[in-house]
């Protein structure tokens, strides 16, 4: 997912306060790299709770949850929710955004919400952990001696759509790449990721025309870094899935220069296998999305571990219409394997 | 002499070069006499009236009004010779509009600074009527005697007529004749007359006609 | 058939070139000085519409109080879509700083730099501020800007925080309070104890309306101009109308149909538009780029709008300059155009006649006058609503101008009775029969006069009240500014022995009868119980006042709330009084109220001191001015000393008075241009009328002189009836506009001086006007006037 994200909270830090995006120099100011900002190191070990709070030596960081749910009445559903952070200097000014998205098969609600990080308007607390920005907030969910993150409550709201989730955790965190150190691309580039995927989700959305009580599987993404992108890479395609198998299989390539996919496979219990160009995406379908062509359906193959599948979205007008806009929404897969999950696609202009 | 014209000149510039009007004219007016000025249509007798009258300057000559060369005066002398000495009657009356009949009666004498009693001048003019209306509510016979009683009630010397009836029926005309005759005897004043009417002119002391400028 | 009725049509101009140019000028004037007052009203607006967008505050409720920025992200928290603001002046300078928070601030173009993000990142910082770019080089030592060209001028956009550290608080002015998408949120006020919602200020609250008035003015101003060119227009078009009657006559003797001749008419004055409007238009540009740089002045220092000093040339003037001219020369040349295709064309222009015919249309005109003025009396002891009292204005000037022909006629007539010479006897009937032929130019001249009487008598009052005003309510000698309370309590030991009294100035804000406004505490002090001017007041005020009986409340709120003596007033958070007085409060379009100091501190313990006026003798005033800079380290703008307030109000004034004054010359010059034109025309017709006199034994010069002196007579007549009417239209701005525009009320002030000079200015501009056509008139050939006489006219 990365890139995307990265691209989106400089954009947006960019073009918060104005009408005219200024695409661009997003991409470019990564690409000069970040002078005075911690840059992720091979061999670091995370220490929790600590690393669940925000990072501010490293130019961008975010919280990024998503689920594919199930709801009452029997139809496919999926929320997103994140918050970026992004350091404009190293020692200057701290800017957060929030994103909401919440996809029914035939309607994608969006939102976000922007804030300065000095004075509480947003920001993150490692313990009890806390993310919020505004009104939207995900925070521990109770006591217990599990990891922060283990039990979480999610509340986001943008007046036309919100949803009230708690998420419990039955697995472990797990660490991308190597050992949460995750490279970008060949030349180096990396951030530090690891992830929560082992969510069991319930709550209740709300809707237009009413609630729904909602049950599922959601996964949470943190990741930080100060230059995780080259110049020449025009976006990603982000694959979330949870198999039938109990499984989990997260796999993205960049897009543009050289080519760089990598997929982790995770086991039931917890241990990631990475793998660094074995994966095959191809694009089967597009769809005209917002004025654009972009892949709905995809094939994801994995030969390593066997996996050939076909994903296809659940609603392919899962447009993020925020300042800087995406595609992102829930998915389903079948060939080799089963699944649901989150796909998510930049770049497409 | 109380009109005395010696071989005047007067030239006009046109279109078509200079057209010379007078030519030489000589005559004289005696006081208590009239004097019948006739001749064609631009023969130039308006002209040598309104030169009379000081109204314009003659190119050569000298015209004598009571031993003032008028020719040579000052604009403010020929104006006092006009206001005390001279009386004029238009064709076209020229009354002032802005006044009306009483005050158009009055108003020469008292340029001159002469006393006159409004009343007794409308009484013989037959204008008692109208001496409150506005000059344009006459008729032109009324709005001529009006002029005629303007000039009379200034008791000038010399009274210098321009076609006095030219814009009035034959009787009213005749009427108005005879009341500036009759008042010019009266006060011994002289009385030059332009006419291009031969009946009128008989009925003059004296006449005198001009061809293309000079008398014939 | 059409081209040669246009050929035969057109020859009238060429033989009357003058009357064509009087034509053209006056549609140039008249259009000129409509679209350059258009011009300078459109600048000036679109710089308060930049503003508005910048702050978009006014549209916006608020949230007030004690606030900081963690009650801003408090409020976000909670669901509210508020976003914080302060509004102060740049320290030392006179610029309004404006600090907001770029994440959460309503979007506008003032922000769009921001998309930058080195700019952005200098902006959170505090290392750079937003501001027109014209306003740069005002920025004070140790603030740079960025310029940005949808900013208004005078305005510095900071980061809320760089706010903050620019006038040393941690406070913030308020919240606005954008719409929020979702229902159920914990009130505000519940949230943030102390605080008070405010809705947006309704009357008397932005910069539109405070300056509106002032608008209103010039845009009556350029109204009048115009109505002054119209008459110019109309009267030349009258007359080449009258004078090409035997020409129509004979073209339709020929056969040219009547509709052809209208239209040939219609196309004339269509090209008579297009000359004066595009040379108005011009014109119009020059005049609003001389007058732009004082208007901008003038609106800068009454009110704090700031405007833009370059002018922008949009078509839309364009258009409407052209509209202007068109629908003028309609007007003017409609009638004759009606008249051309219903009356005879037979009919004789006969002076007399003319005049007579005019008789009906004067008594129709003092009727019509009388009632528009009775309208006016009505709407004077009525009138509510600025429209209305524009209305009253229009009524006002349109009767008396109806009325000066009847009026005229009536005074000449009498004179004429008690002329006892002819000359004179003729001077005067000859002044009423030109009454019809001038009447246009004499009512262009009255209401000129008027106006300006009207005007300079209201921008006069205003100056000597407001200065008057300043006198008394500055009466203390130095005003200092500490720091904080405590740098204020060390000022306060130390002057206390070396100054005659030390006065505290605490104030708060609360919401007076529901809006917005300032509570202050005031000590009492003989200061104050002489020098405060109170338009309403119970007895023994200011003891009561100090015995904390009641509050004293400003006019404005007094006026818009109609609380007076007598009555109560709800102060918000300073509580409920019974109100004691009212004071003057020019210039501040907010309420304000004053309670004895301990009743002030009672309501609010909280306010501390950090503003004193000090009383000192005059020739003291430096050196305790300098002793305090010294010993306190005291920035310059925190000792102000009274007589460069009063200065720089004075200064103020001037600049207003300079844009009145230039506007004020057009005006009159344009009337007289109006009267000279009419003049010029009716000389023409006026060989026959003086050549019988002439004939009688006046000379030329003599009748020149008479002219002259009729002229000038005409025009100080006109003045002797411009005054009361110049009079009641000040008394209408001022007791009727400007309490609806600015809700106080100045008393009137009369310059008779003014008056003097004024009616010299419009004789030495009525002499100037008769002079040419009195000197044709006195070099007339002889010739000329003898062709009166001769038969063959």
């Amino acid at each position: 997912m990365n890139g995307k994200a990265i691209r989106i909270v400089l954009t947006a830090a960019l073009v918060a306060v104005s009408s005219t995006p200024a695409a661009s120099q997003g991409f470019a100011g990564l690409g000069q790299g970040g002078e005075g900002f911690a840059l992720p190191e091979r061999g670091r070990a995370f220490t929790f709770p600590e690393d669940h709070g925000p990072h501010p030596e490293y130019r961008i960081e975010w919280w990024y949850l998503t689920a594919v749910l199930e709801g009452e009445d029997g139809r496919d559903y999926g929320i997103q929710w994140t918050l970026f952070r992004s350091a404009l200097t190293p020692v200057g000014p701290q800017v957060w955004m929030g994103h909401f998205g919440l996809t029914t098969p035939e309607a994608h609600f969006s939102g976000e919400r922007f804030a300065r990080g000095d004075v509480g308007q947003a920001g993150v607390m490692a313990q009890p952990f806390a993310a919020w920005i505004d009104d939207w907030r995900l925070e521990r969910n109770g006591a217990g001696d599990g990891d922060e993150l283990d039990s979480l409550r999610l509340s986001a709201d943008t007046g036309e759509a919100g949803y009230e989730l708690s998420f419990v955790a039955t697995g472990p965190l797990v660490r991308h790449g190597e050992d949460g150190f995750s490279v970008k691309s060949a030349s180096g580039q990396a951030s530090y990721y690891y992830s929560q995927p082992f969510y069991d989700v319930g709550g209740t959305l709300r809707l237009p025309d009413g609630d729904v009580e909602v049950t599922g599987r959601g996964w949470l993404d943190r990741e930080w870094s100060s230059q995780p992108l080259e110049d020449d890479q025009e976006g990603w395609d982000w694959f979330s899935l949870h198999l039938t198998g109990g499984e989990r299989l997260m796999a993205f390539q960049l897009r543009g220069g050289t080519p760089f996919t990598y997929a982790s496979w995770i086991e039931p219990d917890g241990t990631v296998t990475p793998y660094y160009g074995e994966l095959v995406l191809d694009p089967l379908d597009l769809s005209d999305v917002s004025g654009r062509d972009v892949p709905t359906t995809w094939r994801l193959a994995l030969p390593p571990e066997g996996v050939d599948v076909t994903v296809t979205a659940v609603n392919p007008q899962s447009w993020q219409g925020t300042l800087f806009p995406y595609w992102e929404g829930p998915v389903t897969a079948e060939g080799t394997h089963s699944a649901r999950g989150y796909l998510e696609m930049t770049g497409y202009e | 002499m109380l009109l005395s014209v010696r071989d005047v000149v007067k030239t006009y510039s046109t279109a078509d070069g200079p057209q010379v009007v007078l030519d030489g004219i000589s005559l004289d007016v005696k006081a208590g006499e009239s004097l019948a000025l006739t001749g064609e249509s631009g023969c130039g007798k308006s002209t040598l009236l309104h030169l009379c009258a000081g109204l314009d300057t003659p190119d050569r000559g000298r015209i004598e009004i009571e031993g003032t060369d008028i020719a040579s005066a000052a604009d403010a002398e020929r104006a006092r010779l006009r206001r005390e000495a001279v009386g004029l009657v238009f064709q076209q009356f020229n009354l002032i509009p802005s006044l009306t009949v009483r005050d158009n009666l009055t108003f020469h004498a008292r340029l001159a600074g002469r006393g006159v009693d409004p009343a007794t001048l409308a009484d013989r003019l037959g204008l008692t009527p109208f001496l409150d209306r506005w000059p344009e509510q006459l008729s032109g016979g009324q709005q001529q005697r009006v002029a005629i009683g303007r000039t009379l009630a200034a008791r000038p010397r010399l009274i210098l007529a321009d076609e006095p009836t030219g814009n009035l029926d034959e009787a009213t005309g005749d009427a108005v004749l005879e009341t500036m005759q009759e008042a010019a005897s009266e006060s011994g004043a002289g009385l030059l007359m332009v006419t291009h009417s031969e009946r009128l002119a008989r009925r003059m002391d004296r006449r005198l006609h001009l061809r293309a400028g000079q008398v014939a | 058939m059409m081209a040669a009725a246009l050929r035969a049509l057109g020859g009238h101009w060429r033989r009357h070139p003058l009357q064509l140019l009087t034509l053209v000028i006056g549609l140039a004037l008249a259009t000129g000085l409509w679209t350059g007052v258009q011009a300078i009203n459109a600048q000036a607006r679109s710089s308060y519409a930049e503003a508005a967008v910048v702050l978009d505050r006014d549209a916006l409720p608020r949230l007030t109080g004690e606030l900081t920025l963690q009650d801003f992200a408090a409020a976000r928290r909670a669901g509210w879509n508020v976003s914080p603001v302060i509004e102060a002046r740049v320290p030392g300078t006179s610029l309004r700083l404006v600090g907001l928070d770029p994440f959460t601030s309503p979007p506008g173009s003032a922000t769009a730099p921001l998309g930058e993000t080195e700019t952005l990142v200098a902006f959170l910082a505090g290392e750079t501020v937003l501001v027109a770019p014209n306003t740069l080089s005002e920025l004070p030592v140790g603030l740079s800007g960025t310029g940005v060209d949808g900013i208004a001028p005078g305005i510095v956009l900071a980061d809320i925080a760089a706010a903050q550290r620019i006038l040393e608080t941690d406070r913030i002015d308020a919240l606005l309070i954008l719409p929020t998408p979702r229902d159920g949120l914990t009130p505000l006020t519940e949230l943030i104890p102390g605080s008070a919602r405010q809705e947006p200020a309704g009357e008397g609250g932005d910069i539109g309306r405070l300056t509106d008035s002032f608008h209103l003015n010039l845009t009556a101003f350029g109204l009048l101009a115009f109505a002054v060119g119209l008459f110019i227009v109309h009267a030349a078009i009258g007359l080449a109308f009258e004078q090409r009657r035997p020409l129509f006559r004979t073209l339709r003797a020929l056969g040219l149909p009547s509709r052809t001749l209208t239209l040939c008419l219609a196309l004339e004055l269509a090209a008579l538009t297009l000359a004066g409007g595009a040379i108005g238009i011009v014109l119009g540009y020059a005049v609003a780029a001389a007058l732009l740089p004082g208007v901008a002045a003038t609106l800068s220092g009454l009110y704090g709008a700031r405007v833009d000093g370059g002018l922008t040339l949009s078509p839309l003037w364009w258009l409407s300059g052209f509209a202007m001219a068109g629908a003028g020369l309609a007007i003017a040349g409609g009638r004759s155009l009606w008249q051309l295709a219903t009356l005879p064309v037979l009919a004789p222009a006969m002076p007399r006649a003319w005049a007579q015919a005019r008789i009906s249309t004067l008594r129709l005109q003092a009727i019509t006058g009388v009632a528009l003025l009775a309208g006016a009396a009505i709407l004077a002891l009525t009138a509510t609503g600025l429209i209305a009292g524009f209305l009253l204005l229009g009524a006002l000037l349109l009767g008396a101008a109806l009325l000066l022909p009847p009026l005229l006629m009536r005074v000449l007539s009498l004179g004429a009775r008690s002329a006892t010479g002819p000359v004179t006897q003729w001077l005067w009937a000859d002044a009423r029969q030109q009454i019809p032929g001038l009447s246009l130019a004499l009512m262009a001249l009255m209401l000129a006069l008027s106006a300006n009487i009207g005007v300079s008598t209201m921008v006069g009052s205003f100056r000597g009240t407001f200065t008057g005003w300043l006198d008394q309510r500055l009466a203390a000698e130095l005003y200092l500014y500490a720091e904080d309370e405590s740098q204020a309590r060390e000022i306060a030991r130390f002057l206390e022995d070396r100054v005659d009294a030390v006065l505290p100035i605490v104030a708060a804000q609360a919401n007076l009868e529901g809006a917005p406004g300032e509570i202050y505490g005031l000590l009492d002090h003989a200061t104050y119980r002489e020098n405060w001017p109170l338009l309403d007041q119970v007895p023994d005020v200011w003891s009561r006042l100090a015995a904390g009986e009641g509050a004293l409340v400003n006019e404005q709120l007094a006026r818009r709330e109609d609380v007076w003596t007598g009555t109560h007033v709800d102060l918000g958070s300073g509580g409920r009084w019974p109100v004691l007085g009212v004071y003057s409060d020019y210039g501040n379009p907010r309420g304000q109220a004053y309670l004895g100091l301990d009743a002030f501190r009672d309501r609010f313990p909280e306010t501390s001191a950090t503003r004193f006026a000090v009383r000192v003798a005059p020739e003291r005033v430096e050196a305790v001015s300098e002793q305090l800079a010294s010993t306190f380290d005291l920035a310059p703008d925190r000792v102000v000393n009274q007589a460069e307030i009063k200065q720089f109000s004075l200064n103020v004034f001037e600049r207003t008075f300079a844009v009145t004054g230039a506007l004020n010359a057009l005006t009159l010059g344009v009337a007289a241009f109006a009267l000279w034109a009419s003049l010029t025309t009716l000389s023409g017709m006026r060989v026959p009328q003086v050549a019988p006199l002439w004939a009688l034994g006046l000379t030329r010069a003599r009748i020149a002189q008479l002219d002259l002196i009729r002229a000038v007579g005409l025009a100080l007549l006109t003045a002797l009836l411009a005054i009361p009417v110049g009079i009641g239209l000040a008394w209408a701005l001022l007791a009727v506009v400007n309490v609806q525009a600015f809700g106080w009320r100045l008393p009137l002030r009369v310059f008779p001086v003014d008056w003097i000079v004024l009616s010299g200015w419009a004789l030495l501009a009525a002499a100037a006007a008769a002079a040419l056509p009195a000197a044709r008139l006195w070099r007339m050939p002889p010739a000329d006037l003898v062709k009166v006489f001769a038969h063959e006219r």
